[in-house]
């Protein structure tokens, strides 16, 4: 067996820390009626003033931790639309003074702030810090919840990711997304030689490392679900194959046998299969490959092509377009390619389907009109909604939640504009917020982890 | 956090150690051309790799969405199987391409089936089966830069790689 991780280890610290907490008297006490919450189904939000104070610190060191945590939790709920953290030059109480006891709800509320969210960071004998938060409800005059962590100093950040998610849960009855990472193609060079590499990063853009050094061309990454391996396609020795690559060992390898190109991979929910599609003399058909037996199975049978498969989260069907009726279209099928059903009738074409984390959508590539469309429809064909379009995106990914996707955007290249550019962005599944994500380079083909177990 | 940075460092070298061989057909595929060019007597090597791309033509194209080979494609593969089996130690991969206008995964399966086509036509007119081997590089690779109709129509090809 491999040694624990560091997130593994970092996840038994949280759920120690976890049992062992009982912060403030207020903890859990829940108002029942006007308590600071949001609905985050409304469409646009008018986003929540929130007061993110530092951190105290009782060292230097617990001092510059506390800051930094303080800003990572603020700009993840700024990121998210729905709240807008306030200046912290307008505070009037003191990391000092809201150190021990209740806030002084009257100096928030003189700021108009609603949400108030206040921290510790503490230097245990053992090395490791003690990172303390508090939220408070500042109109209720209440402390909504509270947790407390024992983490190596260096586990800082992915504290402040599950502070976050834990303000984000409290206050919209939904989870949060912030203790994610995401992994990506980062593009570079010419549009007629591009050089693309497998790129791995925090939601929020930080701790991004390259996984490959971009002489062999990969593209569409996606996690598993325990967000340790990816599955990918590789170019590797000019034989285009589906691969594994495990971030933890770095380990590459190439998935199945099979007699032509493999593509277009996704785990299943539970981990145990990759499903993907094999091109081969002309025409292309969804397989799985089971991961633990490698037995290789077909799902389709058709002289279409069928691909671009995506399980739904209890494993039980599939999604996938195909072009079997003439165009590119999506249709689902049963986990063992039965009871195939097309889903899409609008104008256009109809491709890259994934199922939401939820299994409420499914999030589509349509191409109408020489336009390009990010959209939703639901599993049973109904309800089709389109988020965003542009000259091109492409590519959705949902956060964990089901709430936010992500894709990528390219602009069109002409003479005075030969550079080809990609960019992530991020969209609210309501339309709105749509926001750029960060990177290095140009970027494509982005795919969001599940929560990090 | 030292630990993961020693897994990530770990993962970036045996990265390079697995892509330690270079890709070259990538590079021959883009700088052919289509036109016949004529020749003179300093021309290229005969049975060379020049000397298909300029008196042969090594690519076909394709319309929007389509995989069918036009009288024009059926025109230059009647020329490239006679060169072919003029040279019969020759072995080529056809390389399938689509425009930018599609989706990723969708135009891999569509650049397979442009390559299978060229692929099925010279075999048909005689070439050995083991002699052609085909991939797909979706829209990875164009030929022309530029997002309008007369870009998109270069791209959308099959282009054959003498190896």
């Amino acid at each position: 067996m491999r040694k624990p991780s560091f997130l593994t280890r970092l996840r038994r610290a949280v759920v120690a820390a976890l049992a062992a907490c009982a912060l403030g008297t207020g903890f859990l006490a829940l108002p029942a009626q006007a308590e600071l919450s949001i609905d985050i189904t409304s469409g646009k939000v008018d986003p929540k003033p929130i007061a993110v104070t530092t951190f105290y610190g009782d060292s230097p060191q617990a001092q510059t931790i506390g800051q930094n945590i303080s800003k990572v939790i603020s700009a993840n709920l700024e990121r998210s639309g729905l709240f807008r953290p306030i200046d912290p030059s307008r505070f009037i109480q003191t990391p000092e003074q809201l150190r021990n006891g209740t806030p002084r709800y009257a100096d928030w509320r003189v700021i108009d702030a609603q949400g108030l969210v206040v921290g510790g960071v503490q230097q245990l004998p053992d090395g490791r810090i003690r990172i303390e938060f508090r939220l408070f409800d500042v109109l209720a005059g209440q402390q909504m919840t509270g947790l407390a962590y024992n983490v190596q100093p260096d586990g800082w950040r992915r504290v402040a990711h599950i502070i976050s998610d834990a303000i984000y849960k409290r206050i919209t009855g939904e989870d949060g997304y912030f203790d994610t990472r995401v992994v990506y193609i980062a593009e570079s060079g010419p549009a007629n030689q591009r050089v693309k590499r497998l790129a791995i990063m925090d939601q929020d853009g930080e701790n991004h490392r390259f996984l490959t050094d971009g002489r062999v061309l990969v593209l569409t990454p996606r996690f598993s679900p325990t967000a340790q391996e990816i599955t990918y396609l590789s170019y590797f020795n000019n034989r285009p194959r589906v691969y594994l690559f495990n971030i933890d060992t770095g380990r590459q390898e190439v998935l199945g046998d099979f007699p032509g190109m493999t593509f277009a991979p996704r785990f299943s929910p539970d981990g145990n299969k990759v499903i993907m599609s094999l091109a081969q003399n002309g025409n292309t058909d969804i397989y799985t490959l089971d991961l633990r037996t490698r037995r290789q199975t077909q799902l389709t049978n058709s002289p279409a092509i069928d691909t671009a498969p995506s399980y739904s989260p209890d494993g039980s069907k599939i999604v996938f377009e195909s072009d079997r009726g003439g165009t590119q279209q999506l249709y689902t099928m049963n986990a063992d390619g039965a009871d195939v059903k097309r889903i899409t009738f609008g104008h256009g074409r109809y491709g890259t389907p994934v199922w939401s984390p939820r299994g409420d959508l499914i999030a589509f590539t349509r191409i109408a009109d020489g336009r390009f469309y990010i959209g939703v429809v639901r599993p049973d064909g109904t309800g089709e909604r389109m988020l965003t379009e542009a000259f091109h995106v492409e590519g959705p990914t949902w956060a964990p939640n089901g709430r936010v996707l992500m894709f990528f955007k390219e602009r069109p290249t002409g003479d005075g504009n030969r550079q080809r550019q990609a960019k992530l962005f991020s969209i609210d599944l309501t339309g709105f917020n749509e926001r750029q994500v960060v990177t290095p380079t140009d970027a494509s083909d982005p795919a969001w982890s599940p929560l990090i177990p | 956090m030292r630990f993961k940075f020693l897994s990530l460092a770990a993962a970036v070298l045996l990265v390079s150690a697995c892509s330690s061989t270079p890709e070259t057909a990538t590079t021959a595929s883009t700088g052919g051309t289509t036109a016949a060019v004529p020749t003179n007597t300093t021309g290229p090597v005969p049975g060379s790799a020049e000397d298909f791309v300029v008196n042969v033509g090594d690519r076909v194209f394709f319309g929007f969405d389509r995989y069918d080979l036009t009288p024009e494609a059926t025109a230059t593969l009647d020329r490239q199987a006679a060169w072919l089996k003029q040279y019969q130690n020759v072995t080529i991969t056809v390389e399938g391409h689509a425009d930018e206008r599609g989706t990723r995964e969708y135009n891999l399966a569509l650049g397979e089936r442009r390559a299978t086509a060229v692929k099925n036509y010279l075999v048909a007119l005689g070439v050995d089966t083991a002699r052609v081997q085909t991939i797909s590089y979706g829209k990875e690779r164009p030929a022309v830069l530029g997002s309008n109709e007369a870009a998109w129509a270069q791209n959308r090809r099959g282009v054959t790689v003498i190896n």
